[in-house]
C-alpha cells in the first residue's frame, strides 16, 4: 500500500461528510464491506517522470487518486501541473521531443505500457482544457456528438446530447437554439459545452486543465457546482492556480513544486495542517 | 522651436512622397480598367457571348466557344491539380516538417518561379508530342501544373492557421490523428482552400502562354478532351495579332470579358474569406 493512499479515504470533503459515506452504493454479495476501505484506487501513478527535450519537466510523481472523487493539482506556474495531467491521457507524447516513464494504472490497467493504444485511453480519460475550444465550423449539438460521430460510435446521439448537457448544467441555456453556432456561446457556456463534449463518449476519469481560468467570477462558480455534481458519476483530476478553488471543489490536493510532487494528502489536511514547509509556504500566500 | 517646424517639414515631405507613389500605382490600373472597359463595351452584346467567332468583315459572330472553352479546360485542370496540390498542402501542414516536407516545399516553390511559357512547352513534350494533336487534355495538363504549386502552398498555410487547440481537443475524445485531419482541421480550413481554389481557377483562366501550343485554337464548339480548343485568353490573342480593325475590336471586348470573368472570381474568394475570418475562434 502506498502512502497517498492510507491517508486518503474517499470523499473527505469537509462540505459533505455525510452523503458522501452513502454515495459509494457498491452492495458486494460477501454483505457489507468496510464502504471505503474497499475500493481500489481509479488512478495509479508510480514513479512518474516526464520530459520535454532534456528538460525533465516531472520527477518521480507518486499518487492514488480513489475512484469518483476530485483531486486538485496546486502549484506556481511551470511547477508541472499541466505535465502531469496531460501525461494522464498520453496527450504529453504528442509534443515533439516529449516522453514519459513510469507506472500509470487505471483499474489496475497499466495505461504507459506499448501496447496500449492511446487512441483507446483518451476515450476513457476526457479532458477539458484551460481555453474553451469547440469546434467553431460545428454547431451546438455536432459539438457534443463530436466524439461519438468522429469515432462511430453508434447509439441515440439525440438522447446522449441531451443528457450530457443536463449533466453540464447547459440544457436550458441551449435547448432552443442547438443547431446555432458553438461560436454563439458566452465563454462559460463554452466551456460547459465542452465538458458535455467530453462527458459525451463516456470517459471514466475527466481531466480538466484550469477550466475556469479564462472565466468570469459567475461562470466559474457554476463549474465549480458542476465539478461537484460530476464527481457522483466521474474521477476527476483538475490542475488550479486558484487555491479558494482547489479548496472548494477537491477531496484531495497534490502540491507541485519545480517538477516535484511535494505533497498529497485530503484537501482539507493540505490548507490546514500541511506536513511539508513549502507547501505551508504555498497555501498561505508566502510564495507563488 | 526650430527643430518642430523642421520635423513637421519633413513630415509634409513625405506624405506628399507616399501620395505622389500611391498615384503612380492606382494611375497605371485605373487606365487599364478604362482602356478595356471604353473599347471593350461597344461591342458587348448578348450574342458576343454566344455566338461562334465569323470571318473578317462579317458582323456579328462571338466567343462563345471560347468561353465554354476556358471554363472546359480549367475544369480539366482542376480534376488534375485540385487533389494534387490540395493533397500536397495537407501532407506539408502535417507532416511536413522532415526532409521530405522540405523537398515538396522546396520544388513547389521553384515550380512556381517557372515561367508559363516554359510550363507550355513542358506541357506540349508531356502530352501533344505522345498524342500527336493539340488537345484540351494538354491545355489542362499545363493549366494544372500552374495550379499546383500555389494550391500546395495555400493550403498549408490555411491548415496551419487552423489553432491547435483544436487537433488538441479532438485527440482527447479519442479520434485518430487521420481522422482529426481530415474531419476537424481540414473541414475548419475548408473556407480558407475554397478561396485558394477560385484564385488559382481564376488566374489559371488568365493564362494564354501554356495554352498556345497545347490546346491550340478551334473555330467551332468543342467539348471533346482530345481535341484543340479555343479559350478566351488564345481568341484575344489571335484577334489581337491580326491586320484587322474588325477583330481589334473582338479582342478588346473578349478581353473586357475575362476581365469580368476573373474579376467576379476574386470577387467571390474576397467575400468567401471575409466571411471565414468574421467566424474564425480567437
Ligand atoms: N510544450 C513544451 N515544450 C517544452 N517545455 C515545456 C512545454 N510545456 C511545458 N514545458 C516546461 O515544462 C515545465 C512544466 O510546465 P507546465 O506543466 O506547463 O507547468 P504548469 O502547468 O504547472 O504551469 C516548465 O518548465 C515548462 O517550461
Ligand atoms: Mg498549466
Amino acid at each position: 500500500m502506498n502512502a497517498a493512499q492510507e491517508i486518503s479515504p474517499v470523499n473527505s470533503s469537509p462540505r459533505r461528510p455525510v452523503d458522501s459515506l452513502d454515495t459509494p452504493v457498491r452492495v458486494s454479495p460477501e454483505g457489507p464491506a468496510p464502504v471505503v476501505a474497499a475500493e481500489p484506487p481509479k488512478l495509479t501513478v508510480k514513479n512518474l517522470d516526464a520530459w520535454y527535450g532534456s528538460n525533465h519537466a516531472l520527477h518521480g510523481v507518486n499518487l492514488t487518486v480513489p475512484p469518483r472523487s476530485v483531486m486538485a493539482a496546486i502549484g506556481p506556474s511551470g511547477c508541472g501541473k499541466s505535465t502531469f495531467l496531460r501525461c494522464l491521457n498520453r496527450m504529453h507524447e504528442l509534443i515533439p521531443g516529449a516522453r514519459a516513464e513510469g507506472t500509470l494504472l487505471i483499474d489496475g490497467q497499466d495505461l504507459l505500457s506499448r501496447d496500449v493504444d492511446p487512441v483507446t485511453l483518451r476515450r476513457r480519460v476526457g479532458m477539458v482544457f484551460q481555453r474553451p475550444n469547440p469546434f467553431p465550423t460545428m454547431s451546438i449539438r455536432d459539438n457534443v456528438a463530436a466524439g461519438l460521430k468522429l469515432n462511430g460510435i453508434p447509439g441515440n446521439h439525440h438522447e446522449i446530447v441531451e443528457r450530457t448537457l443536463r449533466q453540464s448544467a447547459l440544457w436550458d441555456e441551449v435547448k432552443d437554439r442547438l443547431d446555432a453556432s458553438a461560436l454563439s456561446l458566452s465563454g462559460g457556456q463554452q466551456q460547459r459545452l465542452c465538458i458535455a463534449r467530453a462527458l459525451a463518449v463516456q470517459p471514466e476519469v475527466l481531466l480538466m486543465d484550469e477550466p475556469a481560468s479564462a472565466l468570469d467570477p459567475i461562470a466559474t462558480a457554476k463549474i465549480e457546482d458542476l465539478i461537484h455534481e460530476l464527481k457522483e458519476r466521474y474521477t476527476i483530476v483538475i490542475v488550479t492556480h486558484n487555491m479558494q478553488q482547489a479548496g472548494r471543489v477537491s477531496d484531495q490536493t497534490a502540491f507541485f513544486y519545480m517538477g516535484d510532487l511535494i505533497e498529497v494528502g485530503p484537501t482539507e489536511k493540505i490548507f490546514t495542517n500541511p506536513s511539508e514547509k513549502r507547501t505551508e509556504d504555498y497555501v498561505t500566500g508566502k510564495f507563488g | 522651436m526650430n527643430r518642430l517646424r523642421w520635423r513637421k517639414g519633413v513630415d509634409r515631405f513625405w506624405t506628399v512622397v507616399s501620395g505622389v507613389a500611391v498615384l503612380a500605382a492606382v494611375i497605371p490600373l485605373a487606365s487599364l480598367l478604362w482602356l478595356v472597359i471604353s473599347h471593350g463595351a461597344p461591342g458587348l452584346t448578348a450574342g458576343f457571348f454566344t455566338s461562334l467567332p465569323t470571318p473578317v468583315g462579317e458582323p456579328g459572330g462571338g466567343v462563345g466557344n471560347a468561353i465554354v472553352g476556358t471554363f472546359f479546360m480549367v475544369g480539366i485542370a482542376s480534376l488534375f491539380a485540385l487533389p494534387v496540390g490540395i493533397g500536397a498542402g495537407i501532407f506539408l501542414a502535417e507532416k511536413g516538417d522532415g526532409k521530405l516536407g522540405s523537398i515538396v516545399r522546396f520544388t513547389a516553390e521553384v515550380l512556381s518561379g517557372v515561367p508559363s511559357i516554359v510550363i507550355g512547352i513542358v506541357a506540349y513534350g508531356l502530352v501533344v508530342s505522345h498524342m500527336k494533336r493539340f488537345s484540351a487534355l494538354a491545355g489542362g495538363v499545363a493549366l494544372a501544373l500552374l495550379m499546383v504549386p500555389s494550391l500546395a502552398r495555400s493550403t498549408e498555410e490555411f491548415i496551419r492557421l487552423v489553432p491547435s487547440a483544436l487537433r488538441e481537443a479532438s485527440l482527447a475524445l479519442g479520434v485518430p490523428a487521420w481522422k482529426t485531419s481530415l474531419r476537424v482541421i481540414l473541414r475548419t480550413a475548408v473556407g480558407g482552400i475554397v478561396t485558394a481554389v477560385l484564385l488559382a481557377v481564376a488566374r489559371a483562366a488568365g493564362e494564354t502562354a501554356p495554352l498556345l501550343f497545347t490546346a491550340l485554337n478551334n473555330q467551332y464548339w468543342n467539348t471533346d478532351p482530345f481535341q484543340p480548343t479555343a479559350s478566351l485568353t488564345v481568341q484575344i490573342y489571335n484577334y489581337a495579332i491580326s491586320p484587322y480593325d474588325d477583330w481589334h475590336q473582338k479582342a478588346w471586348t473578349a478581353a473586357l470579358v475575362l476581365l469580368l470573368l476573373v474579376g467576379l472570381l476574386n470577387l467571390v474568394a474576397r467575400f468567401l474569406s471575409r466571411n471565414r475570418l468574421q467566424g474564425a475562434p480567437r
